[in-house]
């Protein structure tokens, strides 16, 4: 698997996508505190970039690599090597150079604005782990997609429409529903529906990092009493690290069985 | 012959009704301020020197000036409320009251001014207190240059800093207060003017308002209150370049409207507030030249207020510009700069040529429904707010500044 991953993990480095991811996020980090000079306040920015512009990113990129690389899995898969490793080390491959960019390309500028002098260096770590684990997400679901669907064409249709339907859709079901039930008590049910969504969840674990939960009121407080406690934080944890594990265990069981 | 004697009569009482100077100190004639007091004639002066006195109720019953000298420590060991002025005339200056008695059935102050004219309290600092200065039924008086510095934790267990009952013609003028419940608290007192005071970290607001009318208040500061101001069931209340910054919390506000008519609201700036200005229930009041800086709401305006007008205000990076609850808008927005304002201007006359909707949809449907706020941020409501701001349907179609300016008024 590790030989698998180290090939895959190379290749993506070498090649021309990774870089451009990279010095995306290197230039949007640069601009924001230039424009600024405000490491807390880049991070809100920064946290709107990120939660919709990482699972687009992991999603495009994951089915893409997938068809790509698909005749040289075939190749692979001709050789005496599990089927696991072989999906879980390109799975690994893709997310960990995707996150790398990531990670890099964020931190580089935010050091040199000093960041380590800033107090808002736990809110930024966290914005990281939450950038790094909708990375993973992604991936997994798009490695997914691009498995069952031999066509490529309809792969790239299902996986945009996955990215719209959490990005977007999702919270607009959520958004009517609360209105339809606006009668009964929501609290319980909005901390559910906000757990459900790897979206949602990692923008409501940043907001309420941040000052600007104050706004959110009364429903901001149940949130907080939620979230904010340690209890609370490693459940939110725990539900990012199922939704990444669901998707690979998915995918290792589809690729076992799968008639290639 | 005889009216030379009467003259002469009359400098000799004059010179004999001479104020005289009563010093306490440790080794002095008088050791206690209670006994100066009580020793003490009409328009004397009680000179009290560096030192401690463990003393309260000293009773001040008769036109007196206390100064303190290098402020005086007087500790009142939480045993009750410290001097009580009774008379007209009376000047407190310069002294330093610490460990008020607290009490919930009477109020202990440190200062308590009953029922008298023309008093003045200066240059006092109190600390460790339950009420500070408390005026009441007191006329024509002033409190200059105060400090008071409190440590309360909790709303039911704490008192006011400076508190007016009835009160008519006061000035608070350049005053700090802080750490208390109120600030400053005006209850059934008219023509109250409060400058340049600075009131921080206080539990609940930093100056309150109730059943006042004809106030004016200019130049102060409120900062990391539990809300700024509060102004409540009063009537022509004037409020002129003042300070609302970080009053930020759940249930904060900058300055809170409720039942208030015919007031004015000028040059005031409003800054990392939860809610700049929340407004219930008021009328014909005038918003002019105010300027709101990144609030998470700069007005939240709730039950019926009509004919309220806001013009030429500065509207800059506030997550939500206005909240409105009502189908009805019967107030003016004109003439006001708005950050978030996309239109364009292509006379060149600084006048925006499309109109601008400060209500977005979704804080109209967080009005509707409080729990949706957890969608604050989210990429979709970005999409409808968008959407709504191209063809409005939910929110008041009249409610719109028809002349946003292109450029922050200055």
């Amino acid at each position: 698997m590790f030989k698998i991953l180290k090939y895959s993990f190379y290749d993506l480095m070498r090649s021309r996508w990774s870089y451009v991811y990279f010095l995306f996020y290197l230039a949007l980090g640069f601009v924001l505190l230039f424009l600024n000079n405000d490491v807390s306040k880049a991070v809100i920015t920064l946290m709107n970039v990120i939660i919709v512009l990482v699972p687009l990113i992991g999603t495009i990129f994951g089915v893409m690599y997938f068809y790509n690389s698909k005749e040289f899995t075939e190749l692979l898969l001709a050789l005496p090597i599990k089927r696991s490793s072989i999906f879980t080390g390109q799975y690994l491959g893709v997310a960990g150079s995707l996150t790398l960019s990531l990670v890099m390309g964020l931190g580089i500028p935010f050091i040199a604005y000093g960041l380590f002098r800033s107090n808002a260096i736990w809110d930024f770590s966290l914005l990281l782990v939450v950038g790094a684990f909708l990375t993973l997400i992604f991936t997994a679901l798009s490695f997914n997609i691009a498995l069952s669907n031999e066509n490529k064409i309809k792969g790239f249709g299902y996986a945009v429409l996955l990215w719209l339907f959490f990005a977007v859709i999702y919270d607009g079901l959520f958004l009517l529903s609360l209105i339809i039930f606006e009668d009964y008590p929501l609290d319980k049910y909005s901390l559910v529906a906000t757990m459900l969504n790897p979206v949602d969840l990692s923008r409501t674990l940043i907001l309420l990092k941040l000052d600007i939960s104050a706004l959110m009121g009364y429903t901001g407080a149940v949130f907080k009493s939620f979230f904010g406690t340690r209890s609370g934080f490693f459940i939110s944890i725990f539900m990012l690290i199922l939704w990444t594990l669901i998707p690979l265990y998915n995918l290792i069981r589809k690729a076992n069985k799968k008639d290639f | 012959m005889g009216k030379y004697f009467l003259l002469g009569i009359l400098f000799l009482s004059i010179f004999s009704l001479k104020a005289k100077t009563l010093v306490v100190c440790s080794d002095c004639e008088f050791r206690s301020i209670k006994d100066a007091v009580s020793k003490s004639s009409k328009f004397d002066t009680v000179l009290i020197k560096k030192g401690t006195y463990k003393e309260f109720n000293i009773l001040v019953d008769k036109p007196l000036t206390l100064k303190g000298e290098n402020y005086p420590v007087v500790d009142g060991e939480d045993r009750g409320e410290i001097i009580r002025v009774v008379s007209d005339n009376v000047t407190i200056d310069g002294l330093y009251i610490i460990n008020v008695g607290t009490s919930y059935t009477t109020d202990y102050a440190a200062i308590r001014v009953v029922k008298s004219e023309n008093f003045l309290i200066q240059n006092v600092v109190l600390e460790k207190l339950f009420f500070g200065i408390y005026l009441e039924k007191s006329n024509n008086g002033k409190v200059y240059n105060n400090k008071i510095n409190g440590d309360a934790v909790d709303e039911y267990n704490s008192g006011n800093g400076i508190q007016l009952w009835y009160c008519h013609n006061v000035q608070v003028d350049q005053n700090i207060v802080q750490g208390v419940r109120d600030g400053i608290y005006l209850e059934f007192s008219d023509n109250i003017t409060i400058n340049n005071n600075l009131s921080t970290n206080n539990l609940r607001y930093g100056l309150h308002f109730m059943f006042s009318n004809d106030d004016v208040y200019t130049n102060n500061t409120f900062e990391n209150n539990g809300a700024g101001v509060a102004v409540m069931f009063s009537k022509k209340i004037t409020m002129r370049n003042n300070t609302f910054s970080k009053n930020w919390g759940t249930a904060s506000f900058g300055l809170l409207l409720k039942e208030i008519n015919d007031a004015e609201i000028t040059g005031n700036i409003f800054t990392n507030n939860t809610i700049g200005i929340n407004v219930e229930g008021s009328n014909r009041i005038n918003y002019y030249n105010n300027e709101f800086i990144s609030n998470g709401w700069a007005l939240k305006v709730k039950g019926a207020c009509y004919a309220n007008s806001f013009v030429n205000n500065n509207f800059l990076n506030n997550s939500f510009d206005l909240s409105y609850n009502s189908k009805i808008n019967d107030n003016v927005f004109k003439e006001n700069y708005w950050s978030n304002y996309a239109g364009y201007d292509l006379n060149k006359d600084g006048v925006g040529d499309v109109p601008y909707r400060p209500v977005k949809l979704f804080s109209y449907i967080v009005n509707r429904t409080p729990e949706t706020i957890v969608l604050l941020r989210s990429l979709f409501m970005d999409i409808i707010d968008f959407s709504e701001k191209v063809s409005p349907i939910f929110t008041p179609d009249n409610l719109m500044d028809n002349s946003p300016l292109m450029k922050r008024i200055k």
